[in-house]
């Protein structure tokens, strides 16, 4: 298991360096002059724009820049961004843990509301709430994520008052349920169907007509035997969404206003902010890594017959 | 059966959506007999500044508007382009418009008590000149005495300080340009005149953080991508005193959003309505919806380096632009929020003239055809508009292409670039393929800005290569004329010559569009574009 976990951990190195100098050589093969774009449709002062890509670091080759930015990484240092000079790791740590939170509620209710919705369809497989919750799922599945943010914003935020149609503060648990219900509504859909198939199918297995044949009661049957075997599609979908979550909810925060990962990564690549996409992604790349190097580990505690040398 | 039951009941849900929308807004009036609270802040839809706070750094509208509420510069113009002096008691030229003197109203302080003198505005042009400080505007010095000492194009400064700057007393100083520019008071208006106190020199970042200046308001703080707040100022000399208690200027990250929260008067207005919005936005807020004049002009250029262009008839050119229905388009596609443009002189600004480019900006299919032929056809028969994908342009360049097409023939087609950086990059570049679009919104209310500054022959905004012999002649006369009027009036013999060489073809006037909640009254834009911020009053709660 340390071996494991050890290998995993070593596996991250190439793949993070490799992310990395993707998405820098990305970056750089878009057009569009990050510094001259400074000075939107205005003609740019050449005198300026050599002084400031001097200061940055602009001016050296591609391969230099992308050691010193790694040189500066190993140290923790992110850099700085061009337009207004500020510390890139300060806006990191501005939006990631917005993004966090945002993110972890969602996912919460992704995963409680969808596994409930899962295991209720599917132990009753064909009856009325099976048939709800399928159908409930395909429309949350089939219509565009901004249709519900917009169509929610509209319905609680302008028409009944009951919150503010934009989140006022992104500090604020409460404001966010709203972005987080609209964000987790898809994934949750998503959950609910795997949850569903993939209990309907083990209450046909052979483990479940012996533990009803040995007289134990419903709940542990459920719990134990059915829900446990019938995770493991379910967990490896919810480990990556926590990744994917945080760095796609650029839709949501853009209707709600929330400051997070997401609008920072589309706002720095609308102004070329190489520096900035290159660390919010490194820090994603981490988020993932982990996240799905925990999903495997706990394939291992749902279904014992999983080892790891 | 069972499944069709929540089909229904789905159905209903969005029949209710449905409805809920459409009783929305418009229930505007009974303002009338409302109290208005001096002390009530206003709210604005901002977003976050692109770099600090500091007046020669800041360009882009985020941190302008907030610079503009803190200081105070020597001259501003009024509704019908004329100067008013503001911080400045007189500023007079020489005869030749190339010695500039400024006289200050004594008395004034910034907010940290420091007096505004003459060495506050020297001092910071100087330092922002400078190449080394990184200021964004410093080519807004150029055209005084020393610049390219301090600002070479190239290399090391030689100098700190241009030479064209000298203070004659504690109220007073002069401003020597390389030429004489007969309406160079306008350029002053722009932020970066404005003076600094001497802390700001001293620790610049500092500074940018917290600005101090000599305006209606009081910086309080900046909560990042959050919230700008400005406090109204007890120690203001100028006239334009402010009549709320202060502005919040809010941070969004989507128009759309702030929309919303306008719409709930969550805020109190915003710069301009989003594009998806523009067809109901009058609807929603009924008279509290602005839609005013606004000095910016939309054009398609040519690309005169190109093979197409170099040596063309601009009887082609003149066709062009007359085989496009702007009236129509103008109703259709903008739902009547843009006016058809008659010159390359936007609407507010000194020197505009009607009419100005005649019969060539008005839709005549047949007329078209026949100037196109008379000119020898276009090359190719096929035209193309770049224009940048991550604006609304797509819409209104499809229709001015099928406008041209359907009056004469010639095929034409959108040639979208993903976003602004990247259109910015290939005009630059000098690699458009045939013709693009292309904005100007006033940087001074005078017709010269929309003239000598985008097509004469060399300058920056000139970015379609086009070269006129008569009408640099021209823009060198009117820059040489003796007053602003004169001036004004031989731009407008410049600009009537641009009918015979067509560099470009006007489409539209900008307005802006906005609207405003229920907690405040009277909020304006003026011809920049620019929210007048004083003047808004606050309703009691």
């Amino acid at each position: 298991m340390g071996r494991y976990v050890a290998r995993r951990l070593l596996q991250m190195i190439p793949v993070f360096i490799g992310t990395t100098l993707l998405i820098f050589l990305m970056v750089n093969v878009l057009p569009g002059d990050p510094v001259a774009a400074l000075w939107g449709d205005k003609p740019p002062d050449p005198a300026q724009v050599a002084q400031i890509k001097h200061d940055r670091g602009l001016d050296l080759p591609l391969w230099q820049q992308y050691f010193h930015y790694m040189g500066g990484l190993l140290q923790g240092d992110f850099g700085h961004t061009i337009a207004g000079n500020r510390p890139i790791l300060d806006e990191i740590k501005q939006a990631f843990p917005v993004s966090l939170r945002l993110a972890v509620m969602a996912w919460t209710f992704e995963l409680v509301v969808g596994i409930t919705l899962g295991v209720l369809a599917g132990i009753r497989r064909g009856r009325v709430l099976d048939n709800a919750v399928t159908l409930f799922t395909l429309l949350v599945i089939s219509v565009p994520i901004f249709v519900f943010g917009l169509f929610f914003q509209l319905i609680f935020g302008n028409q009944l008052g009951w919150v503010t149609p934009t989140v006022q503060d992104s500090e604020n648990i409460g404001e966010l349920l709203l972005p987080a219900l609209v964000l987790g509504l898809v994934g949750l859909a998503y959950v609910a169907r795997l949850t569903r198939t993939s209990i309907a199918e083990n209450r046909q297995a052979d483990y479940m007509r012996t533990a009803v044949a040995k007289g134990l009661p419903r709940k542990r049957i459920v719990t134990r035997h059915l829900l446990r075997n019938s995770l493991i599609p379910v967990v490896t979908y919810l480990g990556t969404d926590i990744g994917a979550l945080m760095g796609g909810a650029v839709i949501t925060e853009g209707i709600f206003n929330v400051t997070g990962v997401g609008n920072l990564l589309y706002r720095a690549l609308g102004q070329r902010e190489g520096a900035v996409i290159v660390g919010v992604v490194t820090v994603l790349v981490l988020v993932y890594l982990l996240a799905s190097l925990i999903v495997d580990l706990l394939y291992a505690v749902l279904d014992p017959r999983i080892r790891y040398a | 059966m069972r499944g069709a039951k929540s089909a229904k009941w789905v159905a209903i849900a969005g029949v209710v959506a449905l409805t809920a929308t459409a009783c929305g807004g418009s229930d505007s009036g009974d303002n009338s007999n409302r109290k208005v609270d001096p002390k009530g802040i206003v709210s604005y839809a901002n977003g976050e500044p692109q770099n600090a706070l500091q007046p020669s750094n800041t360009m882009e509208a985020y941190g302008s508007v907030v610079i503009d509420s803190l200081f105070t510069g020597l001259v501003h113009y009024d509704k019908k382009g004329d100067i008013t002096y503001e911080n400045a008691e007189s500023v007079t030229p020489d005869k030749d418009s190339k010695v500039w003197t400024v006289k200050l109203k004594p008395g004034w302080k910034f907010h940290n008590g420091e007096a505004v003198t003459a060495k506050s505005y020297v001092d910071a042009w100087n330092w922002a000149a400078d190449p080394a400080n990184g200021q964004q505007n410093s080519a807004w010095y150029r055209d005084i005495q020393g610049y390219d000492a301090v600002h070479p194009a190239k290399g090391k400064a030689e100098k700190k300080a241009m030479s064209g700057l000298k203070v004659v007393d504690e109220n007073t100083f002069t401003i020597s340009l390389k030429s004489g520019i007969p309406y160079y008071a306008y350029k002053l208006v722009y932020a970066p005149f404005y003076p600094l106190p001497s802390a700001a020199l001293k620790d610049p970042k500092k500074y940018g953080e917290a600005p101090v200046g000599n305006g209606p308001y009081k910086f309080q703080k900046w909560d990042h991508k959050k919230l700008i707040s400005v406090r109204a100022w007890d120690g203001y000399k100028g006239a334009n005193k402010p009549k709320n208690a202060g502005v919040d200027f809010k941070a969004y990250n989507k128009d759309t959003a702030a929309y919303a929260d306008l719409k709930s008067d969550n805020v109190d207005s915003m710069p301009i309505v989003p594009n998806s919005e523009i067809a109901n936005f009058k609807q929603d807020f009924g008279d509290r919806a602005i839609d005013m004049d606004f000095s910016a002009l939309n054009t398609v250029n040519f690309a005169f380096y190109t093979k197409q262009w170099k040596d063309i008839d601009p009887k082609v050119l003149q066709g062009l632009s007359m085989a496009i229905d702007r009236d129509t388009i103008a109703k259709t596609v903008f739902h009547g929020t843009r006016e058809s443009a008659t010159g390359w002189v936007a609407k507010g600004v000194k020197g505009y003239q009607d009419d100005a480019c005649g019969e060539y900006c008005k839709f005549d299919a047949k007329k078209a055809k026949q100037s196109i032929k008379d000119g020898g056809g276009v090359p190719g028969n096929k035209i193309s508009i770049q224009y940048n994908a991550d604006q609304p342009h797509k819409d209104w360049v499809v229709a001015v292409c099928n406008s041209i097409t359907n009056a004469t023939g010639v095929k034409c087609v959108g040639d979208p670039v993903t976003d602004f950086a990247a259109d910015t990059e290939i005009r630059d570049q000098k690699k458009v393929k045939s013709m693009y679009r292309s904005g100007w919104v006033l940087d001074y209310p005078f017709n010269g800005n929309f003239l000598a500054d985008l097509y004469g022959t060399g300058v920056d905004g000139n970015k379609g290569g086009f070269s006129d012999k008569k009408f640099d002649e021209l823009t060198k006369k009117a820059d040489a004329a003796k007053t602003i009027d004169d001036s004004a009036k031989l731009y407008q013999q410049a600009e009537k010559e641009l009918v015979n060489t067509f560099p470009g073809i006007p489409l539209w006037y900008n307005k802006t569009l906005s609207a405003y909640s229920k907690n405040v009254k009277k909020v304006e834009f003026d011809q920049a574009g620019d929210p007048i911020l004083t003047e808004v009053e606050v309703f009691e709660k």
